[in-house]
């Protein structure tokens, strides 16, 4: 019997953008990365070309993080206090593709720091790899305003990835990356038609749409993941229908939600059938990621290292 | 929604002025109004006052690529005049539109093949025009028929299976949903549906409105292409409404820009 052809055909694609500039482009970046370029759901690539392959960024906190269990704090405990080693470690050591800055400790209630200081802390990780930012304020919507601006002209003309703006707050961040030459990240929590309309006002300021990256807010496996999943595989879907307002690339934020679920934190004694948490912890943080891969990913923010070297094995078998 | 505007045609007489005295600026104007509206397409006709119709579609359509990049829809019905156009055509064209005659489909389908064009296909041959449905979709069968004969894309291929005149025969604009729902199914991908909107409500008193509404009901039964008044702003927003509706586009709050762009 002849097997029909099911393969279906798409008629649009994911944006395609590359972050990160190198010297000849007006920045100082050792290397850039290229995201995007997608025509068929992932990992069906007899539909379409699957575009760029995904790539991982590891986090990097202004602060030393107050709350990662031990598991955690092991592979970076020497470099915690200091933001660039951080940095270098996870590019050097750990072969994290980008860094993503997470500035938590601008947050009033969690430090509070100034642009000032912020700035410095930008300006050393960028002395200290070569490789594209991802610079993710607060989202305390005053402080974001007042320090994002600010550390935008510090890396000025680096093609950074900046977040996160959303349908309330938007306006100040947006046109400070449409002068500096940054990428955006649009954030809409679980919903997909404030994805679009957040895509939407952007663009209304001019910025570009292939400068945009989309953010979901991510569930960790057993807290939600199959949300983000069925959103992120619409976006997707709507990319690849032809829907100009929906054809970006797609960042998650696995690393931060894996290790705030019980069953990645729990110390040994907790639950001693669930096994060792060195193990369990980093598989927790790796079938997350590899479950939100088949929805269509682009950007996946991981904090792990073996959680980091499993997931970038799985992407360079399948892609 | 594919919008073909209609605006830039001979039958208007700015139009007709700016081909007569080869003055582009009403053209461009029209041109770039349509476009910043939504337009899918930019019709554009010579009208029947031309001196050269051949001459008049190639400056026509030089003048609105040297404007747009919006793609054109060639409106002639003469197989010389659309080969003019498509001889200078840079940006992507749909030909309006040939007859359903086996040899009239041949040409044109051959042509439209080599320019890698759309061609909109009438449900009527030189005898004239069916009245009911079962013989509109003869002639749809048929139009599939010559498109897979040719091996020409089946998405492509828009069919019109013209709509009379609300004060001519108020019978035939309600046979039009019937025929839009069965056409869907002919094959897959599907042709497109069109029709000529403006024709539908010509010298009416509710002319806008009467547009709007059949416009809306088409679309919830599978029309999917229209040549109108791009213009006219409610017209559009209630197109884009009806596709919100049927679940063709993702909802946002401004479905109505996004639609635009």
């Amino acid at each position: 019997m002849e097997i029909p052809n099911v393969a279906d055909k798409w008629s649009g694609t994911v944006n395609e953008i590359t972050l990160g500039a190198t010297k000849d482009k007006g920045g100082t970046r050792a290397k850039t990365i290229t995201i995007g370029g997608a025509k068929s759901i992932p990992f069906m690539d007899f539909e379409g070309n699957p575009g760029q392959k995904p790539v991982v960024a590891m986090d990097v906190y202004d602060v030393p993080p107050e709350d990662w269990p031990e598991t955690l704090v092991k592979p970076f405990a020497d470099v915690l206090n200091d933001p660039a080693q951080w940095a270098k470690k996870c590019v050097e050591q750990y072969g994290a593709d980008l860094i993503c800055l997470k500035l938590e400790g601008i947050h009033p209630d969690k430090g509070n720091k100034t642009a000032e200081e912020t700035v410095k802390t930008v300006k050393s990780i960028l002395a200290a790899v070569g490789v594209p930012l991802i610079i993710w304020g607060c989202e305390h919507d005053e402080k974001d305003n007042e320090v994002m601006p600010k550390v935008s002209q510090a890396a000025k003309g680096e093609c950074c990835l900046m977040g996160v703006v959303t349908q309330d707050n938007y306006k100040t961040l947006t046109a400070t990356c449409l002068a500096d030459g940054h990428a955006l990240i649009t954030l809409a929590p679980v919903d997909i038609n404030i994805a679009k309309q957040v895509n939407i006002l952007v663009s209304e300021m001019d910025f570009p749409l292939n400068r945009i990256v989309m953010f979901q807010s991510t569930g960790a496996l057993g807290y939600g993941l199959e949300y983000t999943y069925s959103i992120q595989e619409r976006e997707r879907l709507a990319a690849l229908t032809g829907d100009k307002m929906m054809s970006m690339p797609v960042i998650c934020d696995v690393g931060h939600e894996a290790w705030r679920t019980k069953e990645s934190k729990s110390d040994d004694n907790e639950v001693p059938q669930w096994g060792a948490r060195d193990e369990r912890g980093p598989m927790w943080e790796a079938i997350t990621a590899i479950g939100l891969l088949q929805s269509g990913v682009d950007i996946i923010r991981m904090n792990h290292p073996k959680a980091v070297a499993t997931v970038k094995k799985s992407i360079d078998r399948l892609y | 929604m594919i919008s073909i505007g209609e605006r830039i045609n001979g039958m208007f007489k700015d139009v007709r002025e700016a081909i007569k005295n080869k003055d582009p600026k009403a053209v461009r104007e029209l041109a770039i109004k349509q476009t910043e509206a939504g337009a899918s397409f930019l019709d554009v006709n010579v009208g029947t006052a031309a001196a050269d119709p051949v001459e008049a579609m190639k400056w026509l359509i030089e003048v609105v690529q040297d404007t747009v990049k919006t793609p054109i829809a060639i409106d002639s019905q003469k197989f010389d005049v659309v080969k003019a156009g498509l001889s200078v055509a840079k940006n992507e064209i749909l030909i309006n539109s040939s007859k359903g005659d086996p040899e009239e489909l041949d040409k044109f389908m051959t042509l439209a093949k080599e320019y890698n064009a759309s061609l909109i296909c009438l449900t009527m041959d030189k005898t004239g025009i069916p009245q009911d449905v079962e013989r509109r979709m003869e002639f749809a069968m048929k139009i599939v028929e010559k498109a897979v004969e040719h091996e020409y894309e089946l998405s492509k291929v828009y069919i019109d299976p013209i709509l009379f005149p609300i004060n001519v025969d108020q019978k035939q604009p309600a046979l039009m949903f019937d025929i839009f729902n069965q056409i869907k199914m002919i094959s897959d991908p599907p042709p497109h549906r069109n029709v000529g909107l403006s024709n539908f409500s010509q010298g009416t008193k509710e002319k806008r409105l009467l547009a709007r509404i059949f416009l809306t009901m088409g679309i919830s039964y599978g029309l999917d292409a229209a040549v109108m008044d791009v213009l006219d702003k409610d017209l559009m927003d209630a197109a884009m409404t009806a596709e919100i509706i049927m679940n063709q586009h993702l909802y946002s709050d401004s479905y109505l820009t996004a639609g635009r762009k």
